[in-house]
């Protein structure tokens, strides 16, 4: 590429970064002292942080530039069961009709809720075959991280920005600073990518990738499904993160073969040319690198307020007077507190009284098939409440295909329609104060899944063995 | 957007970690379709607490939210800004911020300034022994200044220079709608489009 781009990096004769090569495929301008306009390939809408950005245009009498690149769907508020009546909430409601008739209004693509493509829309994106990879992918929604996964670009924006992609289809943006988590070794068995991204919270810390992109690469990463990648990258976040990618290779091409928004023909030759040509340099220069051995990991569980508060299944809740950093130990504390957990106690002792297998994190058809291989033939511990949500309408319709559905039932969990339910707790799914789940969502925050409610992130292969044992428990410990 | 040059005003200290949006502003706020109205969610879940630090006189109507680390992690959520702005804060100060939070705050014009974390400290203390002490935030000589202390921070000449004219980001890329149309012609054909499959 031109001048410009050496003189910008300053780094003549290194090796560029997956990023760097999207990056600069996507300036639309550069100028002296100015975040770079960068062109935005796809973009993402759902019904909670458009309403405000579809009001703006209309105040200033601007439309949609580019329609054709932007889709839209119904997730957050949406109920998981009745789908077929209106929304019983009125202001869910309303937010939901907003977003129908800013759509209609504006040419915009809407999967609405009991649309065979509906679904959270980190989910919806892949299985359309829309997020491919070298593209720059945005949604006024954190975990937009997700489609990472393919060697997009992809990250969160808030409700201004939302506004500037729809009336530009640009972004302007400083370049963040690149991280390398390599994971090498073997993930020994019921060790899943979830574990991986929640051992590497608890390592780095939330702040840990902040102004960072992080791109996961070694052995451990790339034997992974693309489900899988979904799930580290979609937590990117959590560790501060700007983006998560993970070089796209045969996985990645065999996955989006034949979907129907990819490629196909010469065009896919074409594209699979490009994409061959994304992965980072062999000398490309990270700002800051991170290892994991992924051999060395076991099931991962949080018991804090934030996710970097985890420890491994096998350990316990730790003693806050032990912690060195003054910060840390106060947060400590207090999440104790929120938790209602006393130091000492093992991890498996902490007794749950629901469980929550879905969301953008882990509601995809191979999480569902997890559960369902634990669940298979056994039975929901008394006086817990499994909520077994779909993804997408596709999943779901997917795992009723499979038989998934009545393995859950007969295990006596709920099965229900896609959304991000019980993740935020926008729709009726949430935990009362004081109740306790384990949960295959991303974020243990206070009162995330329900004022007081109590939250531990887990991976489905944890989340249903608690289900069946009503602790905190791995597949390992069921008989 | 108004302009913001010089702020001075009392402090909040805030002194917690790990703030993430959800703190901010619960999920349950977010339903409405509208920029204002956000006040009342803002810090709902703490401010039932007497002893919640917005809830204490001495720091009524103070307009500067003095911040532990990672202020504003988690949720993209814009609502978190325009709940800080619609309870009357003008500016956050903190060792760290999550960067969704940080962009959005500057793009809507709420000062998010970092300031090393045993400065946030000292500031802290400060505050607390004095809740009138004033605080002045510099956009134009990027310091925060209180009593004898100067804080220099970092910010970049792009935002700051927008800020300071109070300018919307939209109409300034909308300037440069031909560098847009000459990217889309030259952008690859089999790149996926919505509307067809
Ligand atoms: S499932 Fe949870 S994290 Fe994912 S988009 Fe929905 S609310 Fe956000």
């Amino acid at each position: 590429m031109g001048e410009t781009e050496t003189a910008v990096r300053g780094r003549a004769g290194v090796g560029r970064t997956m990023a760097d090569k999207i990056w600069e495929e996507h300036v639309v301008r550069r100028a002296d002292g100015e975040p770079d306009l960068l062109y935005i390939d796809l973009h993402l809408v759902h019904e909670v942080t458009s309403p405000q950005a579809f009001d703006g245009l209309r105040l200033n009498g601007r439309r949609v530039r580019r329609p054709d690149l932007t889709l839209a769907t119904e997730d957050h508020n949406v109920p998981t069961v009745g789908i077929d009546q209106p929304i019983a909430d009125p202001v869910s409601r309303t937010q939901v009709e907003t977003l129908r008739r800013n759509c209609a209004e504006f040419g915009i693509r809407l999967h609405p809720m009991g649309d065979r493509n509906q679904g959270i829309v980190h989910v919806i994106g892949p299985q359309l075959g829309l997020t491919q990879p070298g593209m720059t992918i945005v949604c006024g929604d954190s975990h937009t991280s997700t489609h990472g996964a393919f060697g997009a670009l992809a990250f969160g924006i808030g409700t201004s920005e939302v506004e500037h992609v729809l009336a530009t289809q640009t972004l302007p943006q400083y370049k963040p600073k690149m991280m390398a988590v390599t994971v090498n070794g073997t993930l020994p068995p019921g060790v899943t990518s979830k574990d991986i991204i929640l051992a590497l919270i608890a390592k780095i810390g939330t702040g840990g990738g902040q102004g960072h992109i992080i791109e996961y690469r070694g052995e451990a990463i790339a034997s992974l499904s693309m489900e899988a990648r979904m799930t580290i990258c979609n937590m990117s976040i959590e560790a501060g993160a700007r983006a998560g990618m993970i070089a796209p290779d045969d996985t990645t091409f065999a996955y989006l073969e034949g979907r129907p928004h990819a490629p196909s023909g010469r065009a896919w030759e074409q594209a699979l040319d490009y994409w061959r040509s994304l992965p980072s340099d062999p000398d490309a220069v990270f700002d800051e690198e991170v290892f994991l051995d992924a051999g060395s990991l076991s099931p991962y569980v949080t018991w804090g307020t934030n996710p970097g508060q985890g420890a491994p299944l096998d350990g316990v809740v730790p003693d806050p007077s032990t912690f060195s950093d003054p910060i840390e130990r106060a947060a400590a504390e207090r999440a104790l507190q929120y938790m209602d957990l006393q130091p000492g106690t093992p991890l498996r002792a902490i007794r749950v009284d629901t469980v929550f297998i879905g969301s953008c994190t882990n509601g995809r058809i191979e999480d569902l098939r997890a559960a369902a291989s634990i669940l298979r033939g056994r039975k929901v511990a008394d006086g817990v409440r499994v909520l077994v949500v779909p993804g997408s309408m596709a999943v779901k319709e997917q795992a009723e295909a499979e038989g998934l559905d009545e393995i859950f039932r007969a295990a006596g969990a709920e099965w229900r329609s896609a959304g991000c339910s019980m993740c935020l707790g926008m729709n009726p799914d949430q935990l009362a104060p004081g109740q306790r789940s384990a949960s295959t969502s991303n974020r243990n925050f206070e009162g995330r899944q329900g004022k007081g409610g109590r939250t531990h992130l887990v991976s489905p292969l944890v989340a249903a063995a608690t289900a069946v044992t009503g602790h905190l428990s791995a597949p390992s410990d069921l008989t | 957007m108004e302009r913001f040059t010089v702020h001075t005003g009392r402090g909040v200290p805030l002194r917690r970690s790990n703030v993430d949006t959800d703190q901010i502003i619960p999920a349950v706020y977010l339903k409405r379709v509208t920029r204002t109205g956000f006040a009342d969610g803002l810090f709902a879940a703490w401010r039932q607490d007497p002893a919640f630090v917005l809830n204490q006189p001495q720091y009524a109507g103070a307009d500067i939210l003095i911040a532990g680390p990672d202020f504003g992690t988690g949720s993209s959520r814009e609502h978190a800004v325009w709940a800080l702005q619609d309870y009357g804060f003008k500016a956050v100060l903190s060792p760290r911020f999550g960067d969704i939070f940080r962009n959005n705050a500057l793009k809507g014009g709420l000062l998010a300034v970092v300031l090393p974390e045993a400065e946030v400290e000292r500031l802290w203390a400060h505050v607390e022994a004095d809740p009138t002490t004033p605080i002045t935030v510099d956009l134009v000589e990027r310091e925060v200044r209180y009593g004898e202390v100067r804080l220099p921070f970092d910010i970049d000449d792009y935002t700051r220079w927008r800020l300071m004219e109070g300018l919307d980001d939209i109409g300034l890329t909308l300037r440069h709608l031909d560098d847009i149309e000459a990217f889309e012609r030259r952008r690859p054909s089999w790149k996926p489009t919505t509307v067809a499959g």
